[in-house]
């Protein structure tokens, strides 16, 4: 058994949102830096080249590489022998979120009700928050900030079993290819296919934050992934949708057992700044 | 890429007409910062016969909402936001309160376009995601309507070769159309 106080959780959090929000991952980082060396357009490689920059200029500076710090998406996989003390483990983590955004000059994105007045909530609260109970004594913690440019461009579909890989395949194109330069790309493209409803596009969001270019364990998914990002990159679209080749950085897939009946497909796009950044406890 | 065309608001018809699509902008002067829910409000004191908070003639819009500033500096990260969620606002503010340019990121629909040209007006295209850069560009900063909106208030923003693309031409020409045309391979 090992104690955790929300004290630390919060901590942890505010600092992570901070981090995760300056500091672009290495993996992403570099392969923007592989796009640029095989993109050919002027404009895509204008692009590349600015948005380097402005990864450096943020993490020196330590200012937000992006003015849409995201709506907070916080997984927690808390193992089975933590026990944690003074307070509330969701509160623990709102208040992180609350306090991170605050101190790190980060934007405040997140309205109280959708559809009525929309009105801001002001200090970038609540989170979304993932829990998930694993084995062990150890927390983890991981911050997705989610902009909105590229949220809004995702799709789920519940295809029939009959549509099959060629189904799932036009599906995932058609929503790139809708999504053309909306999304801030070169994007990530993050895929979940099977489970459920709901299962499917938290499968698709999980598989945003996998190592660049990582490949999925069974080879016919990496293959799959590999095909993807192939005829992904032959759109057009190109860097800020303005033509080119270097259209994604990386398709993940991520796939759960199904229904009989079913065939979920879901697809979550991020922008060139896939941020993520997780810490242990 | 062509040459940087020097830009200045406010703009003049004969300066839209110089610009195509494809070319390399470095924008000075006041410009106005306006995204989803100013954009509603805008529109909707126009429908309601009232004058806006901000005269719009011969100006320019950029769709930004910005981060805090840090202190000792005019204004945080602002890159630019997705304009096609200002495509339904976009027409009534050209037709009706004579705005003139537009500056934010990716595609817009074709009621935009249209009115573009009906308008004379122009589309620029800054790069989504290179806002710490992008802030080294504006040299003052002030909320001039909706205070209560925070990031989604309009700010007048005094800027200085704020570097961007003529993304669609006052004649329609589009680059989200003819660069993707010109690099797709499926």
């Amino acid at each position: 058994m090992k104690t955790i106080s929300a004290q630390e959780i919060t901590a942890a959090v505010r600092q992570l949102c901070m981090d995760v929000n300056y500091d672009l991952p290495a993996d992403v980082e570099q392969a923007l830096q592989n796009g640029l060396k095989r993109e050919e357009s002027p404009f895509g490689q204008y692009c590349l080249e600015q948005i380097l920059q402005n990864c450096q200029m943020a993490r020196e500076s330590r200012q937000a590489m992006c003015q849409d710090t995201g709506i907070a998406v916080v997984y927690l996989e808390v193992g089975q022998e933590v026990h944690i003390t003074d307070g509330s483990l969701a509160d623990a983590v709102n208040e992180g979120v609350r306090q991170g955004y605050a101190d790190g000059y980060l934007r405040k994105s997140v309205v109280m009700e959708p559809l009525f007045g929309r009105d801001n909530t002001g200090d970038n609260t609540p989170a979304v928050i993932h829990t998930e109970i694993v084995p062990g004594d150890q927390l983890r913690i991981m911050v997705v900030p989610k902009g909105g440019g590229s949220e809004n461009m995702g799709a789920v579909k519940m295809l029939k079993p009959a549509d099959g890989l060629e189904g799932a395949k036009k599906f995932i194109l058609d929503t790139v290819r809708n999504a053309g330069g909306n999304p801030c790309p070169p994007i990530v493209v993050g895929i979940g296919v099977g489970g459920t409803m709901e299962k499917a596009p938290m499968l698709a969001k999980k598989a945003l934050t996998r190592e660049i270019g990582s490949r999925n364990e069974n080879a016919l998914y990496a293959e799959l992934e590999e095909e993807l990002l192939t005829e992904i990159n032959k759109t057009g679209i190109g860097p800020q949708g303005l033509g080119g080749h270097v259209t994604a950085l990386a398709v993940h897939i991520e796939y759960y057992p199904t229904h009989i009946a079913m065939l979920p497909v879901a697809v979550n796009i991020n922008c060139h700044a896939a941020r993520h950044k997780e810490v242990v406890l | 890429m062509s040459d940087i065309k020097k830009l200045t608001t406010p703009l003049t018809e004969e300066a839209i007409k110089g610009l195509k699509a494809g070319d390399s902008v470095a924008l000075s002067g006041v410009i106005y910062t306006a995204r989803d829910k100013a954009h509603k409000r805008l529109v909707e004191t126009l429908a309601e016969g009232k004058e806006l908070p901000v005269e719009l003639q011969n100006q320019l819009i950029y769709y930004v909402g910005p981060a805090p500033a840090k202190p000792g500096q005019p204004i945080g990260s602002c890159g630019p936001t997705t304009s096609s969620r200002m495509d339904s606002y976009a027409p009534v503010l050209m037709r009706q309160a004579g705005l003139k340019g537009m500056l934010g990121k990716g595609p817009r629909n074709q009621s935009v376009v249209d009115a573009m040209k009906e308008c004379t007006a122009v589309y620029l295209a800054a790069i989504g995601g290179t806002g710490v850069s992008i802030s080294h560009a504006v040299k003052k900063a002030e909320v001039i309507a909706y205070e209560e909106l925070g990031t989604e208030a309009i700010r007048r923003l005094e800027v200085e070769d704020l570097p961007c693309i003529v993304a669609i031409d006052w004649e329609g020409n589009n680059l989200y159309q003819s660069g993707i045309e010109q690099y797709r391979e499926d």
